[in-house]
């Protein structure tokens, strides 16, 4: 106790006298952590932007055409398989997912969407939390993400016109936006919910498509009367029903094109970030003990032990790196204010969270060479040098 | 008759560099009492800083022993040496002597705070013990703020404070004019004599020994002589000044 008391004082007395140069250091800290934290939330941003609304499906099963690789856009599957699936004992109820894109073109500036063929009420339609849900046939109604809202200003009532290449030609559609959901952006774009007949008509489509009415779904949502069982009810639903292959929503998510490698991308940017964090500190701390040798051969002389020389070593480090990620904190919170939405950053996601504490370990880690050197000077140096 | 403080006996502290060994210390013998002010005073490279050292437990020497109050250095483990440097030793360095971010006052406290003894009383009296050594308008000076001899006094008065039993000093005076490092010593010798404590001062200048008990005088590593008598430290005084 006594120890951790005089080793504070000394620690928090050198860093208050030496504000300044202390100061610095917390800066570049805070400038490693406003970046680290960066990259976290844009990593954070870029994997809800792609997998939201797949991670955020009612469901816990995906089924794939045979031999897709749990690729969406590669999967596509026969109407009457949604039925086959339902009857299988274990499935409390199961919704054809259909994914296209397209833009809306009714607006100063036009928007790209994820249009989505999903049907009412079953798994792969999300809740609505405004308006109402769309009507099949001939009624042309479209639910939106409320990340069009964000973006466009759009609100239930409104009408849309989107624009679809269909064979050669440009055509146009005009939707009624009845309904609104939240967090269901997929593939980096703000997303609409149609029915699957309307998702036909409306879809782009290649020239011998058009040919054909029938709305093939890429991949089926399943959800299962017991949510724990999901291995055994993809090894039944794979024995069970022929042409497919079954995933969990995480493989999913990982085989969504370019998920993976993009969350490799990013997560390397912040480990070496990380990693330069621990090396500037390391280097700074190290440099100043080099000139602290006669002070802290001093301190020792008249008495003071390797355990109070150490901790005060690791108790400055540890204070200087905590004002210096809180300071980064705060300035990355006043940046997080002024965003726009159309920027993929999400700063208070679990990533954010283990951003800070792996930041608050790096002083710590960055100089413990130099806490060891401190440790291993001899008293004696005191009185031959200078 | 007061006790021993310390006492070392046929003490050798010998170097060997590039195959060439020297005695720095070399069979050395002597005892100081509570109450004793001593000075030693010998050449350059004489030896005393290493006495010095050894007897304040940071180095150990080559054969021999040294004994504070009546204990021996070499059966103590690092631990108790280190406890003992700050229980009874009060130590100044010929340079680098304090901690640069406390002030005049707070190097002082330092030393309490180490033994866990600091409140309002100790305060007071490191603020008194300082302006006895003429510092009263520096207190609250950091170390770069001072002169090289105010820095030394900061040191002897954290050498001081608390009430070791025995006290070294390394040259404090050597960067101090000579009035002014008179006053100090002179200082120096009535806080050993009021406490009752055990000192050694190291000087190059025999002018400064007109103030202490007794002068031990090395050559080359060997105690060649020591003056005890009144007139014995008078003369030598004198003929330093002549
Ligand atoms: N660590 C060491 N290694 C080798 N030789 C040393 C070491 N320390 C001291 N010496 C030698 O021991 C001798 C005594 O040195 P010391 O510093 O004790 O002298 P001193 O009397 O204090 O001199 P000064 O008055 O200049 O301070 C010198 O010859 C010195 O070179
Ligand atoms: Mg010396």
């Amino acid at each position: 106790m006594k120890n951790i008391y005089l080793s504070s004082y000394l620690a928090i007395k050198e860093v208050i006298r030496n504000r300044v140069r202390f100061l610095m250091v917390a800066l570049v800290i805070a400038l490693i952590t406003l970046l680290v934290l960066f990259i976290a939330a844009l990593g954070e941003g870029l994997s809800n932007a792609n997998r939201q609304y797949v991670a955020n499906l009612d469901a816990q099963l995906i089924v794939f055409l045979e031999k897709s690789d749990f690729s969406i856009t590669a999967s596509r599957l026969e109407t009457n398989t949604v039925k086959a699936v339902r009857r299988v004992e274990g499935v409390a109820d199961a919704g054809p997912i259909h994914t296209s894109n397209s833009e809306i073109v009714s607006l100063p500036e036009p928007l790209k969407i994820s249009v989505l063929g999903v049907e009412a009420e079953r798994p792969g339609m999300p809740l609505l939390i405004e308006g109402r849900q769309f009507r099949g046939g001939e009624a042309r109604e479209a639910v939106m993400d409320r990340s069009v809202a964000l973006r466009t200003g759009l609100a239930v009532g409104d009408e849309i016109e989107i624009r679809s290449t269909q064979g050669t030609e440009d055509r146009f559609y005009d939707l009624k936006i009845v309904g609104l959901v939240e967090e269901q952006a997929y593939f980096f774009q703000p997303t609409i919910f149609v029915p699957p007949a309307t998702w036909e008509l409306i879809r782009p489509q290649s020239a011998s498509d058009l040919e054909s009415d029938t709305p093939y779904p890429n991949i089926i949502a399943v959800k299962l009367t017991d949510p724990a069982s999901t291995e055994e009810m993809r090894l039944r639903l794979t024995n069970q029903i022929s042409n497919i292959e079954v995933a969990n929503i995480q493989t999913t998510i990982n085989n969504i094109p370019g998920y993976t490698a993009q969350q490799g991308t990013v997560q390397t940017q912040g480990a070496f970030t990380l990693l330069i964090g621990v090396l500037v500190i390391g280097g700074f701390f190290q440099i100043q003990i080099l000139q602290k040798i006669p002070q802290i051969g001093v301190l020792k002389a008249i008495g003071s032990s390797n355990l109070v020389v150490g901790l005060s070593a690791v108790i400055q480090i540890i204070v200087v790196t905590a004002i210096g990620v809180g300071i980064g904190a705060m300035l990355n919170y006043l940046f997080s204010l002024g965003l726009p939405p159309t920027i993929p950053l999400e700063f208070n996601g679990m990533r954010s969270v283990i951003a800070i504490l792996l930041l608050l370990l790096i002083g710590p880690l960055g100089g413990l060479v130099s806490i060891i050197y401190a440790i291993r000077i001899e008293p004696l140096k005191a009185l031959r040098l200078g | 008759m007061s006790n021993v403080a310390l006492e070392v006996r046929d003490l050798v502290k010998s170097f060997t560099v590039d195959g060439l060994t020297i005695n720095a210390v070399d069979n050395v013998s002597f005892k100081i009492r509570s109450g004793e002010f001593v000075a030693l005073v010998g050449p350059s490279g004489s030896g005393k800083t290493t006495l010095l050292s050894i007897m304040a437990a940071l180095l150990t020497p080559t054969s021999g022993q040294v004994l504070i109050d009546g204990v021996d250095l070499a059966s103590m483990n690092e631990r108790l040496r280190v406890k003992l440097r700050r229980e009874k030793i009060g130590f100044t360095f010929q340079s680098n002597n304090l901690i640069p971010f406390l002030t005049a006052q707070e190097n002082v406290e330092f030393m309490l705070r180490l033994n866990g003894r600091v409140d309002h009383a100790s305060r007071l009296r490191s603020g008194e013990l300082l302006a006895r050594l003429g510092l009263q308008d520096r207190l609250h000076n950091l170390p770069g703020q001072m002169s090289g001899g105010q820095q030394q006094r900061v040191a002897i008065a954290r050498a001081l404070i608390h009430q070791p039993a025995v006290v070294l000093a390394d040259e404090p005076t050597a960067s101090l004019d000579t009035e002014r490092a008179l006053q100090v010593v002179e200082t120096f010798a009535h806080l050993i004599h009021e406490n009752n404590r055990a000192g050694i001062i190291v000087t190059h200048d025999l002018r400064m020994c007109q103030f202490v008990d007794r002068v031990l005088q090395m050559q080359d590593g060997k105690l060649v002589r020591q003056y005890k008598t009144r007139d014995e430290i008078r003369d030598l005084v004198r003929g330093s000044v002549h």
